[in-house]
């Protein structure tokens, strides 16, 4: 076993730690700060330094260390928070990225932004503790610290010590290195008595090797149930549990203070400060020169994708339960990781079971049921185990929306101090879950909107009190499922579109518009290309293209776009995408003798119409009145040209169907039954076809096509327009398919 | 179906032998009285001509598509194509199933004859002619004793925009 084996684990929980740290940072209350959450940074800080300083990591640990003795203050409330200092904690979580990323790619992070976020941080250092410590700023040199109080010692198990990690010794050393003559700490009995409960002689070896690079083992015997280990060191206990928790579980550590062995030595000791300077601690530039360690690139890192961007949705594909705060134990029983190609071979295995069972059971259908009582229980189970297996292997693919949302907060929160406005953002349906490849593809026109709306929706401060609104704008991200679809909403309660300037910028390039147009027609013209109604090209969005980029994205997913506004109260943006691409419950319906399948979250109902119930509307639309609302009637066999089909309403059965908002009354012959399918895609050897969203295989293995119903209704409308020989101006056109 | 059967024997033997010789092989098939053939390495297999899904407002060459082991594969009929006055299916009605670039796609002629092998030499080239079948679409004439063969260049026909199995960019 070698040390870089654990590099990946540490990788993982340093980035989780991280994120927890962004996380917290972000929702911290700057005014009244929530000790639990300062905490919490503070340790994410403090376990990936413990973390780098093991695998010689230096620039990271180092970092770290900064960080970490500043969250010290923080927390203990010696360093008053403030917005600024909030945003270099950010930015120092962001160089913590940026050099884990080089570690993992086996280089040594940029030692000028190390540089650069040490002086920051040690400028915040100097001007607020220098002040609120010693009200001597000028002098540069910190106050000494006062002795720490005795604490409790912390206990074993790392994430359950919230409170009881105690003040440590980096703050004083990193006085030390800012006013190296000022040092002072009480001296402690630098020998640490480390006890191993059933860990096994490899391990142990590897352990005491470990131990051996922090400090120098003194003494060390004992067997596999008990092993003591004697260590003059200068780091922490903590430091040392979090190292050695890479390797064991903490319920098999003990570690006591001084030449007193085990438990007893646990209880009352108050491990603190040791003052001089520590060889790995430093903080000097030379430093961060790399330790033959550091060079050996990881072996473990080098298979996992190269690039950060990469990395991290290879990393989202584990289950979402991150422990809070503390450190993570190794996640090897509790996940798997398995490349994405790997899933979709036995998603597609599973689809081609599904339409051979289907088969076997429209085969069986004609056999008599009562000789063959055992062949259909034998069947019915395949069908069950069957569905179970495809549900069991479709949430492999599932996600929560949260991987998505999660980025947000940070954004918003740049952009909003950018543009100088206040926006509090609030997400909602975070757990709802949807297919992992919908979700990488949804990051991009989700944070396309949420600019949008934050530099055109959500007005300035000023305006907004004018308007008799809170200063603080507000900006809701949701998710929920309805049907079989996922509705995502970006909700602002900004300015709202404005309508007039809509059109009056239509008009100005090119497009074909009439006052009379609905709010909804007008809304959809922020989706023709180039279209963009800010007065001012920001860097933040106005550039023209994005609303046309954001629909294509989208409609590329199956989904479809809406947008609610309502001026001066705001604008929603609807996402309609479907749960998942592979299987779709769906219905067969029968026109003449074509088979094709709705979508079974379309589908609201079916009836036999009457003929007392059927309008019709300029001459050539029908509209059928259901329950005192006035539907469109699709006359199938009309927008598909099928021959052979009945072609009277009344005749016809009516399914009504409901389609991006709008309900529909879709005129079929026949209903076939409901069946689940495998989507297969068209456009793989053919291409887009109008009214049609896919294709499926059907027991008798022949092909039907999966009706796209909005889809449907524009190609509908589109042919009677050119039946009736009418001029549709060809813009308008355009806009609707 | 024995001349699918014959036909997809052919089709092996000429693959396997296909990269030995100098010589192009050549799938030779027939669209009414012409002779027309597809380099070799292009036809995936030979098929007869069932289960094809219509699809509404596609062009009516353009038959529907059909399940291929689970894959959708679209059908063009070749002879509506290039408007030959007969158009009939039977048990003889062969689909010649082609990989184009990454797609797969069958198309519909009347029957398949043998596979050729063409040196270049009897290979001539192509006239400029025909406003059914451009000469992009050709990639020579092979003259083999008599025997004229029209030399097929499947992948600029069947991804022109005219035969509209391709969405373009331009289009809409």
């Amino acid at each position: 076993m070698d040390i870089t084996d654990f590099y990946d684990t540490f990788f993982e929980e340093a980035e989780e730690l991280l994120g927890d740290m962004e996380r917290h940072l972000l929702e911290l209350d700057v005014d009244e700060p929530d000790p639990e959450q300062l905490n919490a940074i503070f340790r994410a800080a403090h376990s990936i330094k413990g973390g780098a300083g093991t695998f010689g990591f230096l620039v990271l640990q180092e970092t770290t260390h900064i960080l970490e003795n500043l969250l010290d203050h923080t927390r203990r409330g010696e360093l008053a928070l403030r917005r600024d200092i909030v945003d270099t904690f950010l930015e120092a979580k962001d160089v913590l990225h940026d050099q884990m990323d080089a570690y993992r790619n086996g280089e040594e992070p940029d030692p000028e932004a190390f540089e650069r976020i040490r002086e920051t941080l040690q400028k915040i250092a100097l001007n607020e503790l220098g002040k609120s410590l010693g009200g001597d700023a000028s002098a540069a040199k910190a106050k000494p610290e006062p002795a720490p109080e005795p604490e409790p010692a912390p206990s074993p198990a790392p994430t359950s010590a919230p409170q009881s990690t105690t003040p440590l010794d980096p703050m004083d050393q990193f006085i030390a290195a800012i006013s190296p003559d000022d040092a002072v700490g009480e001296t402690q009995d630098p020998t640490l008595c480390v006890a191993l409960l059933g860990v096994n002689e490899k391990d142990r070896a590897l352990l005491v090797e470990e131990l051996a690079q922090l400090g120098s083992v003194l003494e060390q015997h004992g067997d596999e149930k008990r092993y003591e280990v004697t260590l003059e060191t200068s780091v922490s206990r903590e430091d040392i549990e979090a190292v050695m928790c890479f390797i064991i579980e903490s319920e098999q550590l003990e570690i006591g203070t001084g030449q007193k062995s085990g438990t007893a030595a646990r209880s009352s000791e108050d491990e603190t400060v040791v003052p001089q300077p520590e060889p790995q601690e430093v903080s000097r530039p030379q430093a961060s020169e790399p330790e033959p360690q550091a060079e050996t690139p990881a072996p473990q890192a080098a298979p996992t994708p190269a690039k950060p961007a990469e990395a991290a949705p290879a990393k989202a594909a584990k289950p979402p339960a991150k422990p809070q705060g503390g450190k993570a134990k190794t996640s090897g029983e509790s996940s798997l990781r398995v490349p994405v190609d790997k899933v979709d071979q036995i998603i597609n295995l599973v689809g081609e079971l599904i339409i051979t069972q289907s088969m076997l059971d429209q085969t069986a259908s004609e056999i008599d049921g009562v000789t063959h009582s055992a062949l259909y229980n034998g069947l019915n189970l395949l069908q069950r185990n069957a569905r179970d297996l495809q549900e069991a292997v479709m949430s492999i693919r599932m996600m929560p929306m949260d991987y998505v949302f999660s980025r947000f907060p940070r954004l918003v929160r740049d952009l909003a101090a950018k543009l100088n406005k206040d926006v509090e953002l609030v997400t909602e349906g975070k757990s709802t879950e949807l297919d992992k490849s919908l979700i990488e593809r949804i990051i991009d026109p989700l944070t396309h909107l949420v600019r949008n709306s934050l530099d055109h929706g959500i007005e300035l401060p000023d305006q907004r009190e004018a308007a008799g609104k809170p200063r603080g704008g507000k900006l809701t991200l949701s998710a929920q499922h309805q049907g079989g679809n996922i509705l995502i909403e970006v909700i602002d309660d900004g300015a709202g579109l404005n309508r007039n300037k809509l059109l009056a910028k239509a008009e100005a390039n090119g497009l074909a518009v009439s006052d009379s147009m609905s709010d909804d027609e007008v809304w959809q013209l922020i989706f023709a290309p180039g279209f963009s109604t800010a007065e001012q090209v920001s860097d933040v969005s106005g550039r023209g293209v994005g609303m046309d980029v954001v629909k294509r994205n989208i409609q590329s997913m199956g989904g479809h776009v809406e947008i609610l506004s309502r001026e001066g109260q705001g604008t929603t943006t609807r996402i309609v995408l479907p749960l998942t691409l592979a299987i779709l419950d769906g219905m067969s319906i029968k026109v003449g003798e074509e088979v094709f399948i709705l979508p079974l979250g379309a589908v609201l109902e079916s009836l036999q119409p009457c003929q007392a119930d059927l309008y019709t509307m300029a001459g050539d639309d029908q509209l059928l009145k259901v329950r005192d609302e006035y539907l469109p009637v699709i006359a199938l066999h009309q927008v598909l040209d099928i021959e052979n089909a009945r072609t009277t309403l009344t005749e016809c059965i009516v399914v009504i169907v409901q389609a991006e908002g709008r309900r529909y009354a879709l005129m079929v012959d026949d209903l076939v039954g409901q069946q689940q399918v495998v989507v297969k895609n068209l456009e793989t050897n053919y291409r887009k076809v109008p009214g049609i969203s896919a294709a499926t295989i059907l027991g008798d293995g022949s092909v039907a096509l999966i009706l796209d119903i909005a889809d449907l209704h524009r190609l509908s409308r589109r042919k009677t327009a050119r039946q009736a020989n009418k001029s549709i101006k060809p813009t308008q056109e355009a806009l609707l398919s | 179906m024995t001349t699918v059967t014959q036909a997809n024997n052919q089709l092996q033997q000429a693959n396997s032998n296909a990269l030995d010789t100098h010589s192009r092989e050549f799938l030779v098939f027939s669209l009414g009285e012409e002779e027309y053939a597809v380099d070799i390495l292009k036809v995936q297999e030979i098929r007869g001509y069932e289960n094809v899904t219509r699809i509404a407002n596609a062009p009516d060459f353009i038959k529907g598509v059909t399940n291929l082991r689970g894959v959708i594969v679209p059908i063009v009929d070749l002879r509506i194509k290039f408007h030959l006055a007969n158009v009939e299916y039977g048990g003889q009605t062969v689909v010649i199933v082609v990989n184009v670039g990454e797609r797969v796609v069958g198309m519909v002629v009347d029957g398949v004859s043998d596979v050729m092998s063409l040196t270049p030499d009897q290979i001539k080239p192509a006239p400029e002619f025909g406003v059914t079948m451009s000469s992009d679409y050709l990639s020579g004439l092979g003259s083999l004793e008599d025997r004229m063969l029209v030399l097929v260049d499947i992948d600029s026909l069947l991804t022109s925009e005219e035969m509209a199995l391709v969405e373009h960019t331009t289009h809409q």
